[in-house]
């Protein structure tokens, strides 16, 4: 099959590969690039585990062709922390217990970095709403709802500092 | 205590302190190593062609089309596994199961051949060109058509046997009949009682459905004649020495190992044909073989669990009571009995089924049967079919009470086993270790107010024009955990003890070996909290590691809550060990004798002398540097913990609900959990698993089931239809605790992560019949959609337009 070339900034970093034009993201960053973090949970795109950040959008990178990226600017778990200091949202996680098998945990971290830009100060009701693309077996979500929550209450912080 | 003894002992974040997880680091930052994260050099790819069909002959399968596929490299079936005999193996339970379907197949979804290929994608072309034709047989979906005298006959291969692993076959479809009690003793109770009351109750197939499918990486190293599996195993040791006898492989050649893995709930405790052909593939080729399913496949062919047909029955006087109680199932194992099981039990710890009560007359009966859906049958979230069990005497005890015109707590303190009567045998012969099970329903009552739901109820019954319907659920649950004795319980014939090795290093860290191996459950962190408690070493130094068989001593694996009970065991006694040697060892350095040394949370001190003392840390070195005359040099350990007994670890759980009488929609106004689950190693970890299990309680109860129709389609086998709660939906969770330890245990610890999901499933039910109960209802089958809730409520004309 033809190879089409796709130029995509992952995590600040530009990347240009030649892919099978039928390649998934979550395939091409997973395989191509090593980037593991995104997991796959079910392929129609209900469990949210292979969620990334895709032009400020929180997009399920198993039913993304890789080519529909091109020119994008994608985030990923991977780009969370900063010069080896962790974000908000991760610390939260740990913090809260917000963790079990941790599979889930980087779909789930990348989709509440972006809650918490469309939405700083979400109540809970918010917070569930805005998670729900994103299935956790392990912690019935009561510990992750208190991890966005640490989260949003250090973002404001920092803000306000 | 003072407090610089109070700062020791804080410093080493042992038992009791909510430490937060070792674990996390790596998941929080995209680094775990889940299977499907492995990458070896020369990999090539595995995927299966599978049956359209639940019961049909094999006509014919032509590869060829397949193999002109660009980068198809083979293509495998049974045909090709049988000259190596591996076209059927052994299961768990004594039976075989086709690897790759011979000649027929006997369930939709049934693995029919293997496709390898240089990339994921083109097995996955590999796989579409595949051409099997098949000649369609009868099908049965219905366990109790299963032995009608001319139903169809599902197991050729089984033909002529009228013996099966577990006694006598009656019929074709037959797997067991298995009873446990005194049946004499049950009948004169029943002949004799004032009350008798009967339900049918169906606990419907479902599936743990972890949010990781299975996988395996195989790689066979044809050189050294070593074969090493990545493997999504909960259990890496039994498969290691499943694999060995399978291949022929010395097992010492043999290594499994079972990363990071994203779930389990026992759906990664069996041994599946994808794993049996990515190692042959592996053989084969030379190369190393991936083969990761994909979410239909997981639900549709991998280890389901319940799909048990209960009848229960209660004898009892008239001030309720409890004389004797008889259960008679029909167990649906699907095409092949694989229940994942002690040898022993085909139907699990089923006869803890007397649940919390003193009952003094009990029996059942429970027969396996064969049919065109998938083999399973394991422990969802649960310690061996204790979760029908628990399900069938609450929802009977509730059945009792209706009849009876008495309160669900009324009924259940009248029966309770009393906390004077531990030990307690069961009518089963379960010797229950411990219990307090008044206090904790008390604390429970109090803590919702239990007389003022009830009022509440009363008065919403009483407006014609309530817009919902509340129900009260109460359900109070033992659970047999531990897996176990070995006397009573092992796996392919080999004990069902764990163990654990702990090695001090020279400068005083630590790393424990252990024959578990965590899903989620946090045991790098817990584990070693155990250790800093009774070596007085901080956690902080000390490593925890599992899954690896080339280094873990043997151990049993993980599910059935076993992990704290047994090898939490194994760690506390590899410990003491230890400790029993750094005693002598401090005695030479201080040159006293044992006797006149005490244990003070991190040192040995001379006794009534604050400043004569060793610290472990002082202790380590020495072990290293110059240990005492006739010791020899170093400081660790291995312990292999047999159990006593079980642990029987108990709660109270209560639930509130309201019914949309327009909608039938149920929304959880509150769920309070009470669970003793004896001593509490971690406390956010343990509140954590019930959270978990709570819900997936909840998914079960409200919305999971896998369904057939009649020609053995599997219906809602993605998660477009198979129910997993979101946030949304989701209820809040109230938690509290007593604790009762185990006496029998070294800490204490009974285990936990199961019971949220043991009990809160009858909950659910009971809250739901009990909205219903006004109207005469005794029991609701799961699961509770808002659809068959809206059908029940216009059955007794309360829906609402």
């Amino acid at each position: 099959m033809s190879k089409k070339l796709v130029s995509i900034s992952i995590n600040g970093k530009k990347v240009e590969e030649a892919v099978e034009p039928r390649t998934l993201l979550v395939h091409f960053l997973r395989e191509n690039l090593n980037l593991t973090g995104a997991h796959i949970g079910c392929e129609t795109s209900h469990c949210g585990a292979c969620t990334v950040d895709i032009d400020g959008q929180s997009v399920k990178s198993c039913t993304h062709l890789a080519v529909q990226c091109e020119g994008s600017d994608i985030l990923t778990v991977e780009g969370l922390a900063k010069n080896g200091v962790l974000s908000a949202v991760q610390e939260g996680f740990y913090q809260e217990h917000g963790l079990q098998c941790g599979f889930c945990t980087p779909g789930m971290l990348v989709r509440t970095y972006r809650l918490l830009q469309e939405n700083p100060n979400p109540t809970e009701a918010e917070i569930r709403e805005g998670i729900s693309g994103n299935l956790c077996r392990c912690t019935g979500y009561q510990n992750i709802v208190k991890a966005v929550q640490y989260a949003a209450k250090k973002l404001q912080e920092t803000a306000t500092a | 205590m003072n407090s610089p003894l109070k700062e020791r002992e804080a410093a080493l974040m042992g038992i009791g302190e909510s430490r937060l997880r070792k674990e996390d680091a790596r998941f929080i930052q995209g680094k775990g190593n889940y299977v499907d994260d492995i990458k070896l050099p020369n990999m090539v790819y595995m995927d299966i062609v599978r049956s359209p069909l639940a019961h049909a002959r094999i006509k014919k399968i032509n590869k060829e089309d397949a193999l002109k596929i660009p980068g198809v490299l083979a293509v495998l079936t049974a045909d090709d596994l049988r000259p190596l005999k591996l076209h059927w193996m052994p299961t768990l339970a004594g039976d075989v199961a086709a690897v790759l379907a011979d000649e027929k197949v006997h369930f939709q979804m049934q693995e029919v051949a293997v496709v390898i290929a240089e990339t994921r994608y083109a097995a996955a072309d590999g796989k579409e060109a595949v051409q099997v034709e098949y000649e369609e047989l009868p099908v049965v979906i219905n366990p109790f058509d299963a032995l009608l005298p001319d139903a169809p006959i599902l197991r050729e291969d089984l033909v002529g046997k009228t013996e099966g692993a577990h006694g006598a076959r009656h019929h074709p479809n037959d797997i067991f009949t298995w009873q446990a009690g005194d049946q004499a003793a049950a009948d004169a109770a029943f002949a004799n009682a004032q009350v008798v009351v009967k339900e049918d109750l169906l606990y419907p197939r479902v599936h743990p459905c972890p949010l990781e499918t299975c996988g395996c990486v195989a790689s066979f190293d044809p050189i050294k004649g070593d074969l090493t599996t990545y493997l999504t195993s909960q259990a890496p040791h039994v498969v290691r020495t499943v694999v060995s006898m399978l291949s022929g492989i010395p097992e010492s050649k043999v290594r499994i190992v079972s990363p990071d893995i994203g779930g389990g709930f026992g759906n990664k405790v069996g041994i599946y044909p994808g794993y049996v052909c990515a190692i042959v593939a592996s053989i084969v080729l030379g190369r190393p073989v991936k083969w990761i399913e994909d979410r239909i496949e997981n639900l549709s062919s991998t280890a389901f669990a319940r799909d048990y047909h209960m009848t229960g029955e209660l004898a009892a006087t008239t001030d309720g009571k409890i004389q004797g109680l008889r259960v008679n199932v029909l167990a649906d194992h699907g095409a092949f009995d694989a229940c994942a099981d002690p040898t022993k039990f085909p139907a699990g710890l089923f006869h803890i089924c007397s649940g919390s009560y003193d009952i003094p007359a009990a029996h059942c009966t429970v027969r396996g049967v064969y049919t065109n859906k998938a083999p399973g049958g394991v422990a969802y979230r649960c310690s061996f079919r204790v979760t029908e069990a628990v399900y069938l005497i609450e929802r009977m005890v509730d059945v009792l009470a209706q009849k009876l015109n008495m309160d669900k707590s009324e009924i259940r303190k009248k029966n309770f086993i009393r906390k004077e009567q531990f030990p307690y045998t069961s009518a089963f012969g379960f010797e229950y270790d411990s219990g307090d099970y008044h206090t904790a329903l008390d604390k429970v009552l109090d803590a919702v107010d239990y007389k003022g739901l009830r009022a509440e109820q009363a008065a919403k019954r009483a407006d014609p024009n309530s817009k919902t319907l509340m129900g009260i659920g109460l359900v109070t649950f033992t659970e047999i955990v531990g897996a176990g004795p070995s006397k009573i319980c092992d796996i392919l014939g080999i004990g069902m003890f764990d163990s654990c090795e702990i090695r001090i290093d020279p400068t005083g860290s630590a790393i424990a070996r252990m024959g578990t191996i965590s899903q989620g459950q946090g045991h790098q962190t817990t584990y070693a909290q155990i250790i800093a408690t009774e070596l007085g070493i901080p956690s902080e130094v000390i490593r925890v590691e599992e899954g690896d068989t080339d280094t873990a001593p043997y151990g049993l694996g993980t599910y059935g809550s076993r992990s704290t009970p047994v090898a939490g065991a194994a760690i506390a006694m590899a410990a003491r060990k230890i400790h029993a040697k750094a005693k002598k060892i401090a005695a030479s350095l201080l040159e006293v004798g044992e006797n006149d040394l005490e244990w003070e949370i991190d040192r040995f001190k001379v006794k009534g002398m604050d400043g004569k003392f060793k610290t472990m840390k002082d202790i380590s070195w020495a072990a290293y540097h110059q240990p005492p005359e006739g010791l020899e040099p170093g400081l660790e350990a291995v312990h292999y913990y047999d159990p006593p007994n079980f642990t029987y670890p108990f709660g109270i759980y209560l639930a509130v609900v309201d019914i949309d009488r327009a909608t039938g929609e149920t929304k959880v106004r509150r769920f309070y959990a009470l669970d003793d689950c004896g001593t509490r190693i971690n406390p956010m970890i343990i509140e954590g698993q019930i959270h978990g299990g709570l819900t997936e309680g909840y998914a079960v109860a409200m919305g999971q089931l896998l369904s057939f129709d009649a020609q053995g389609n599997i219906q809602g086998n993605s998660l477009m239809d198979y129910f997993l709660p979101t946030a949304v939906e989701t209820p809040h969770w109230e938690t509290d605790h007593t604790v009762t330890p185990s006496p029998h245990h070294p800490i204490g610890a009974k285990g936990v992560a199961e019971s949220p999901h043991v009990g809160s499933i009858p909950t659910f039910t009971s809250a739901v019949v009990d909205a219903f109960s006004f109207k005469g209802v005794t029991h609701i089958d799961m699961p509770h959609t808002s659809y068959r809730i809206w059908k029940e409520l216009k059955k007794h004309g309360l829906n609402l337009n």
